[in-house]
């Protein structure tokens, strides 16, 4: 499937954002970082900033964006139109929640619990959008749902150590945290890589054309002598062949680094541990943004069994 | 709303024969003839004169080789919409453009609220949908919706573009919901099949395959071995032979 930058940013943005929002509402709810109102506010500003970026850069995948609010309408059946409902009201326990800690100096329990709730069933709509494709057997497979949202935890993890660190409130948790989430991240890219490899759809050419009580079947001659929106949209190929490459840079700067760099940050002084986990930030956007990248290059869709390919 | 409607009407659709097909590609341009000058116009193509040349098409016609040695045999293979009775190309547009219509079953896409956000496209296994560049919407074929209840043409013209011009009667249509009709007949005569049953989506165009011969002998081959001259030839061989 052709990686369209503009939904590779939006999941990975939205994903890293709606994890910070998670981490901060559950500070405020166990009371650790309640008085520090300079944390709270910009890290729900940051959170709803990452995922109001995410959602305009997703508009711009649209050949109208100025319909875009029809979207809204059929979450009966669309995960796509549950995505936009759910990160839209989303929005509203956050902005309450954080109107009180900056205005009231309160912690707004219902709306801190209803942002997590809310962060987590946009990022469950966002992983079902791909995960309800049947065409597709990269993505409709029960890995890919715990992907994203262990990913969004994992990332938001790293935007929260960023905060902490900057703010001079540093604690063992986010380390820990970001340990645990990102281990369990990379095991389960690991085990989904070994699923993509190791099996295979059952469409194949044959009964793709209806045609293999007849035997073999393989391509002579396409419809098309040029590319055309289904070769360039569901036959991408560019990145497959750097696949091996790209997953030891989802797997070392993705994760290696940045749990490395969150756990040294305990042992070093406040400047030394705010500059490690910028770059653990930085580095860990590379990585997921890689990560996002090969999920679409490497998943394949079964009409390109209609142009020449054995499996899809 | 997407959702799809329980049942339909009718089911109109496509019955293509696969054994008669010829490759000829009239369908396809037929298609495209139609669909853009009538009313879906127009139907875009990128760079038309240029070196990359595209362009959105309802119809392609791919061929395959099937089988080897002297049971393999190239058999063309027309793709378009198959106007699937449960798809969900319909059920996973946010927008409500796409439906399936429960008079008739057609999928159609409404140009004036789609969003183009391309989903739809994903969730073909077919690759029925095209994504127009210029119109910033998804387009795909109508079954010639504007051919089949059109009353200023004559009866016999209300037919899809591709099965009025087959110039070998492989493309037939009519309504395959109606046990009676004349392709449904068709479909249970010669073992009409879906294409990917495994996707669930219960196409309702079906394929009729390949005849196959009932006993496969190989063609006969130019003889080999020099035949022996008898009478006249063999006393001219002889002469000649000198």
């Amino acid at each position: 499937m052709h990686p369209a930058l503009s939904i590779v940013f939006f999941t990975t943005a939205s994903g890293a954002g709606y994890g910070l929002l998670v981490l901060v509402a559950w500070a405020a709810l166990i009371g650790h970082h309640a008085p520090q109102t300079y944390f709270g506010i910009t890290g729900i500003a940051v959170g709803l900033g990452l995922v109001g970026a995410g959602l305009l850069s997703s508009l711009g995948h649209l050949g109208h964006p100025e319909r875009a609010w029809r979207a809204l309408t059929q979450w009966r059946s669309s995960w796509l139109s549950r995505e936009g409902v759910m990160a839209l009201l989303t929005f509203l326990p956050a902005l309450f929640f954080a109107w009180r800690w900056v205005v009231a100096d309160q912690i707004a329990s219902l709306a801190a619990w209803l942002t997590i709730l809310g962060a987590a069933l946009t990022t469950i709509c966002t992983a079902m959008i791909y995960a309800s494709l049947k065409p597709v057997r990269a993505w409709r497979n029960l890995w890919t749902v715990p992907i994203y949202l262990v990913l969004a935890l994992y990332t938001g993890g790293l935007l929260t150590g960023l905060l902490l660190n900057a703010y001079g409130l540093r604690g063992p948790f986010i380390p820990f945290f970001v340990s645990i989430a990102g281990i369990l991240g990379a095991v389960l890219k690991i085990g989904y890589w070994a699923f993509l490899d190791g099996g295979r759809s059952s469409s194949t050419p044959e009964n793709a054309t209806g045609l293999g009580a007849i035997g073999k079947v393989k391509m002579l001659d396409p419809p098309n002598t040029e590319a055309n929106y289904l070769l360039k949209e569901m036959g991408y190929r560019v990145a497959r062949k750097h696949a091996g490459r790209l997953r030891l840079i989802v797997l070392v700067l993705g994760f290696a680094v940045p749990i490395g760099l969150s756990v040294l940050t305990l042992y070093v002084g406040a400047v030394a541990a705010t500059l490690f986990s910028l770059i653990a930030v930085v580095s860990g956007a590379i990585g997921i943004l890689a990560e996002r990248w090969l999920f679409f290059a490497e998943a394949k869709h079964t009409v390109t069994l209609y142009y020449g390919a054995s499996r899809a | 709303m997407t959702d799809l409607p329980k049942t339909t009407g009718k089911k109109l659709g496509l019955v293509i024969d696969l054994d008669i097909c010829v490759g000829c590609h009239a369908c396809a341009v037929n298609c495209k003839e139609w669909n853009d000058g009538g009313h879906m116009a127009p139907l875009t193509d990128l760079d038309p004169y240029g070196k990359d040349v595209s362009g959105v098409w309802f119809n392609r016609v791919h061929s395959f080789e099937a089988g080897d040695h002297e049971c393999g045999r190239t058999v063309h293979f027309p793709r378009s919409c198959l106007h699937c009775e449960t798809p969900d190309c319909v059920t996973v547009c946010p927008t409500g453009a796409s439906y399936k219509r429960a008079e008739d079953g057609i999928v159609l896409v409404n140009a004036d609220t789609c969003i183009g956000c391309k989903l739809c496209s994903w969730a073909c296994p077919y690759g029925a949908r095209e994504f127009d560049e210029i119109d910033g919407v998804m387009k795909k074929c109508t079954l010639c919706i504007d051919r089949i209840y059109n009353e200023t043409l004559q009866e016999i013209d209300r037919v899809p573009a591709c099965v009025s011009t087959c110039p070998v009667s492989a493309r037939h249509f009519g309504d395959l919901g109606d046990p009676e009709s004349k392709v449904s007949k068709l479909v249970a005569e010669r073992g009409g099949m879906d294409l990917m049953p495994e996707m669930g989506y219960r196409p309702v165009n079906k394929y009729l395959p390949p005849r196959l011969p009932k006993q496969q002998k190989a063609a006969p081959l130019m003889p080999s071995e020099e035949v022996e001259a008898k009478g006249f030839l063999a006393w001219l061989d002889r002469r000649l032979s000198r």
